[in-house]
């Protein structure tokens, strides 16, 4: 497994991977450290290609560096980390993009809703808004680019597809995804402990409803 | 009748913020730390009024403000050095006062700098959301921003000591603002790093808390790097990113948690409060 760890800034480390298979393995083995008082763990951030790993001050990065060239050199096999959880998201598949994904895939669109739904996903990283989780592992045949114009709003629980990717809008948005359906769960609540429902490492079941 | 000590906001030039420590450890879900623009002005506040680290001010950007006090309270000034009055009479920045009920507090413009706290014994005591009661301009976690006839209320004081010192050196923004760096996890993605640090920038106009961008020369990427798109990583703050434009931005507080352009350089964490003092037309030189 290529594994390069790159200094950023006086409290961060940046750990550079060969592809999203080994960002979920990393993910899932260096979370392990963030109980770790000495190291000092603030943020596991992980990405398409990176994992950043933030610490609470400039003398806890040389041991965490270290520690984690342990650990990465643990996962080398690239077997992604048992899943989390697991969240069942029931979809209503009335989503105005339906249509288009169908033709752009070749497929019906009861066959996209089976698509859709036929495959366990797992969340593999978030970044774009609180709660809004990129969905990878789904079937290849829904590879879809981003729409040309995005859409100025798009209503808060739409599930999307874009390049690899799945997910759902956690709240109102302005957006380019593919939107195929809707769901009533709320995907973000900061009441809710923990607010994001989606969270790295998890597996996600779509379930056609309605 | 006695109320609750409260803190109202009679006129401010721009919206007033609630501010504290922030919400650490959130970012894989989307949600950034936030907190105080410059920590140690916030923190020398808490000290002085000898309040929790936890303690939420108010954050006041570019002075000019006003409040009117209900109830007795204790504040202290830190931050951007404003002129200030109470009822009246000047008050110095860094000191513990004692209002009373009724009192009016008003804040002229800073000289330099750009973030003034208004630290309260006690605390802003508005609802805490996902553990802090920092506004978070760019995700609108939080309380609302502050504006005229808002008030807001004042935390049980803490039965703690003052601490032996009760005043603090104000502090003045040099100029240029100069933040020393370390190189960026993308350095090499630029022709010569070094633009950075040989250019003098200035502050834009639209710098808030989410990040200081800076206009100057274009920092023109590496031959081999002309045009590569960068997929999305997570940022830190002070993470010197370079959008397509090439002009650089330093990422502050409110920063995204992650972002799809090349990091060139990051501040190091002793000079981050200073680059969240700079202010739109400050001449700002970064140092290696």
């Amino acid at each position: 497994m290529t594994v390069r760890l790159v200094p950023y800034g006086e409290q961060a480390v940046l750990v550079e991977l060969a592809d999203l298979e080994m960002v979920l393995a990393a993910d899932h083995a260096v979370r392990q450290l963030v109980s770790s008082v000495e190291l000092g763990v603030v943020d596991v951030v992980p990405a398409a290609r990176t994992l950043l790993v933030t610490t609470q001050s400039p003398e806890q990065v040389a041991p965490l560096t270290s520690r984690l060239e342990e650990v990465l050199s643990g996962v080398a096999g690239g077997e992604p980390g048992p899943a989390e959880g697991e969240v069942d998201v029931p979809v209503v598949y009335d989503g105005p993009d339906l249509a288009e994904v169908a033709a752009a895939t070749g497929l019906t669109e009861a066959e996209v809703v089976a698509a859709h739904t036929g495959t366990p996903w797992r969340v593999a990283f978030g970044g774009f808004a609180p709660g809004f989780a990129y969905l990878v592992g789904g079937d290849d045949r829904l590879e879809v680019p981003r729409r040309a114009t995005p859409r100025t709003s798009v209503p808060a629980g739409s599930v999307g597809l874009a390049g690899e990717f799945s997910g759902i809008y956690p709240r109102s948005s302005p957006g380019g995804w593919q939107l195929v359906g809707h769901t009533d769960l709320v995907l973000f609540d900061v009441d809710r402990d923990p607010p994001a429902l989606l969270r790295p490492g998890w597996t996600v079941r779509f379930r056609a409803v309605g | 009748m006695t109320s609750r000590p409260a803190l109202e906001v009679v006129r401010c030039g721009l919206p007033v913020l609630v501010e504290d420590g922030g919400r650490p450890g959130l970012a894989a879900i989307g949600v950034g730390r936030s907190g105080a623009a410059d920590r140690s002005a916030w923190a020398l506040g808490q000290r002085l009024l000898a309040n929790t680290d936890d303690a939420a001010a108010l954050e006041i950007t570019y002075g000019t403000a006003e409040f009117v006090v209900h109830g007795a309270l204790t504040i202290a000034l830190t931050g951007a050095t404003v002129p200030a009055t109470v009822s009246g009479r000047q008050v110095p920045m860094a000191t513990v006062m004692v209002l009373g009920d009724g009192d009016r507090l008003a804040l002229g413009a800073p000289e330099t700098g750009l973030r003034t706290y208004l630290s309260v014994r006690g605390g802003i005591a508005v609802d805490a959301v996902l553990g802090s009661r920092s506004t978070d301009v760019l995700s609108g976690i939080g309380p609302a921003p502050l504006t005229a006839g808002d008030t807001v209320p004042v935390g049980t004081p803490p039965t703690g000591a003052f601490p032996v010192v009760d005043a603090a050196a104000p502090r003045r923004v040099p100029s240029p603002v100069r933040l020393r760096t370390t190189p960026g996890p993308r350095a090499d993605w630029f022709a010569k790093a070094a633009t950075l640090s040989t250019a003098t920038w200035t502050v834009s106009p639209d710098s808030n808390r989410v990040a200081v961008r800076l206009d100057g020369p274009p920092l023109e990427r590496a031959q081999e790097y002309a045009g590569r798109e960068l997929p999305s990583e997570g940022l830190v703050s002070g993470a010197v990113q370079v959008p397509a434009d090439g002009r650089p931005l330093v990422f502050l507080a409110d920063h995204p948690v992650t972002g799809g352009y090349p990091v060139i350089a990051v501040v190091r964490h002793t000079d981050l409060d200073l680059a969240a003092q700079a202010r739109p037309g400050d001449p700002l030189a970064f140092t290696p």
